[in-house]
């Protein structure tokens, strides 16, 4: 199967005062189409930066990134993102907001093909009714929803997530994990999702990347070994402790707190089947 | 003087309950509440002045001030209307001009470093002190240099308002719009500038009231005559005082209407900004 997103050896630094700060050094990262790849790692290593090339905001130093088989060189409307801040804009209701990207992007649909999407996608996420409401009047939770409706009304190849959950509580997470799944089940996309949340990235995608402390490379790779809609208890079975457990000791590596490969110390790698000690 | 009175508004939230009564409720309170303190004020006033058994030379009660309107009612339209349109020409132009400004402030750092001092340092400048080199610079211009005045001593607030606003742009808005490939003209008129306007009409109510300031300045230093500010520099060689304080209740309607005017505007392009109290 052709990757959908391919990361090939990409390299970045940013240009500050006191000289060149590396954020990213080899990075490999390879999504099939329809795939879910989740990015953990450390804070401040660059998992950002990595969304930015990805929409093609950012031109990497070295190494190239594909998306579709063609080389990423400026911004394209095939890219959907939302951000930890759903940010909204006060004066425009949450239908208005939706459609926000149908404006920009080239469309041949009519104004009322571009309502009747934007209204299909609230109402997917559990906002029916709630479209002509000012984003103020909403909550944090529902106000993530509309991001994610917005982030996929104009049908993107790829979705950027950068940690959209990472300001809700815990049952509103676990609320919009279900969503997340829903959702791509009806409209199929390819996923990027920065998290700092294990849980989630087993949760939500196929495979996790671990990244390594700043700069970042490309430390693990996880094959969660599911696809499509997954049940909240999975989460809780043996198998999932295990790969949360092998994330942690992966995650200590990166932060520079365990030794990489000698793995007999804090978390010790679980031979498979055996329960696991340690949860995230 | 730049002093900015808190504007009335009505409770947003009690808009629910529907009909005309309601609506008529919110309006005669809008409307009662202001007059009900001019009134009282007024009244404190003419107290104050009789108390003392002040004659008019030392200072005018509200009494006096209607034979001097109606003695006067002829110049009073005329020079209120030259004071005002000048006033509102210089506004327009401090908008257009220090919406420029803020915008090459508020999208450049570069900009922003290089203009803030200048700014800074030519609003610190009494606008008192300018009048007579700007008379002298543009001899016989009266109406040109007065809406100079007007507008040097009002743009300043739009500038710096505008420039905060846009600089103070969450980048993730930035972000999701240029993934899309908008232009930065189109991140402007969809989201900079519908951003920005709270904080430029907040600047505009304390620009109507400089405005005036400027206005008047040019009006009372520079002798040709037009204008409130000429009626009350007459009233002061004539000793006629009730009509100097006629003047300057009439500025401050004046004031007023321009203040209301702003609010309004600002009702109708950025009441999404006014939240419910509560």
């Amino acid at each position: 199967m052709q990757n959908l997103i391919e990361i090939k050896g990409v390299r970045h630094a940013y240009q500050t005062q006191s000289g060149p700060l590396p954020v990213l050094d080899g990075l490999e990262i390879a999504v099939p189409e329809g795939g879910f790849v989740a990015v953990v790692g450390p804070s401040g290593c660059g998992k950002s930066t990595l969304t930015k090339l990805v929409a093609g905001l950012l031109k990497p130093d070295e190494g190239e990134v594909w998306l579709h088989g063609e080389k990423v060189k400026s911004p394209r409307s095939t890219v959907g993102m939302a951000f930890q801040n759903p940010v909204m804009l006060e004066w425009r209701t949450i239908l208005q907001n939706v459609m926000l990207p149908l404006e920009i992007v080239p469309t041949k649909m009519t104004r009322r093909q571009k309502e009747d999407r934007a209204r299909y996608l609230l109402d997917l996420v559990g906002l029916a009714g709630f479209e002509g409401k000012r984003p103020s009047e909403l909550s944090g939770g529902m106000r993530q929803r509309a991001s994610l409706c917005r982030a996929l009304v104009h049908s993107p190849e790829v979705l950027i997530l950068d940690e959209p959950f990472g300001a809700l509580d815990a049952f509103t997470r676990e609320d919009l994990w279900q969503i997340m799944h829903q959702v791509k089940e009806k409209e199929p996309f390819t996923g990027v999702l920065i998290t700092h949340d294990l849980r989630e990235s087993i949760f939500l995608a196929d495979q996790v990347v671990v990244l390594s402390g700043r700069p970042a490379r490309t430390q693990y790779v996880l094959d969660v070994g599911t696809t499509g809609t997954r049940d909240l208890d999975h989460l809780y079975t043996a198998e999932a402790s295990e790969m949360l457990a092998t994330l942690r000791h992966q995650i200590e590596v990166a932060q520079g707190r365990a030794p990489a490969e000698p793995e007999q110390t804090a978390t010790p790698d679980l031979p498979p089947g055996s329960a696991a000690q340690g949860m995230a | 003087m730049a002093d900015v009175p808190q504007p009335l508004t009505k409770p947003a939230g009690a808009t629910g309950r529907g009909g005309s009564a309601v609506l008529a409720a919110l309006t005669s309170r809008a409307v009662i509440a202001p007059i009900a303190a001019v009134v009282v004020f007024l009244v404190l006033w003419e107290l104050l002045v009789w108390a003392n058994g002040w004659p008019d030379y030392v200072m005018a009660s509200p009494s006096d001030l209607p034979p001097a309107y109606a003695q006067y009612w002829e110049l009073f339209l005329i020079m209120g209307w030259q004071t005002l349109w000048r006033t509102v020409v210089g506004l327009v132009v401090a908008v257009i001009f220090g919406v420029l400004v803020g915008m090459v402030m508020g999208f450049s750092r570069v900009m922003r470093d290089a203009l803030y001092p200048l700014l800074v340092g030519f609003n610190a400048i009494p606008k008192a002190t300018v009048v007579p080199i700007v008379a002298l610079l543009f001899v016989g211009q009266h109406d040109f240099n007065t809406v100079l005045i007007a507008f040097m001593i009002s743009f300043f607030p739009i500038a710096v308002s505008v420039s905060i606003g846009l600089s103070t742009l969450e980048p993730e808005y930035r972000d999701i719009l240029r993934s899309l490939g908008a232009s930065q003209a189109t991140i402007f008129w969809k989201i900079a500038l519908p951003k920005t306007l709270p904080e430029f009409f907040g600047a505009l109510k304390v620009a109507v009231t400089l405005a005036f300031i400027g206005t008047n300045l040019m009006e009372i230093v520079s002798p040709h005559g037009r204008g409130l500010g000429a009626l009350f520099d007459s009233g002061k060689t004539n000793s006629n005082y009730p009509l100097m304080f006629a003047v300057l209740i009439a500025l401050a309607f004046l004031g007023i209407v321009l203040y209301y005017v702003v609010v309004a505007l600002e009702k109708i392009f950025a009441g999404w900004a006014e939240r419910s109290p509560g």
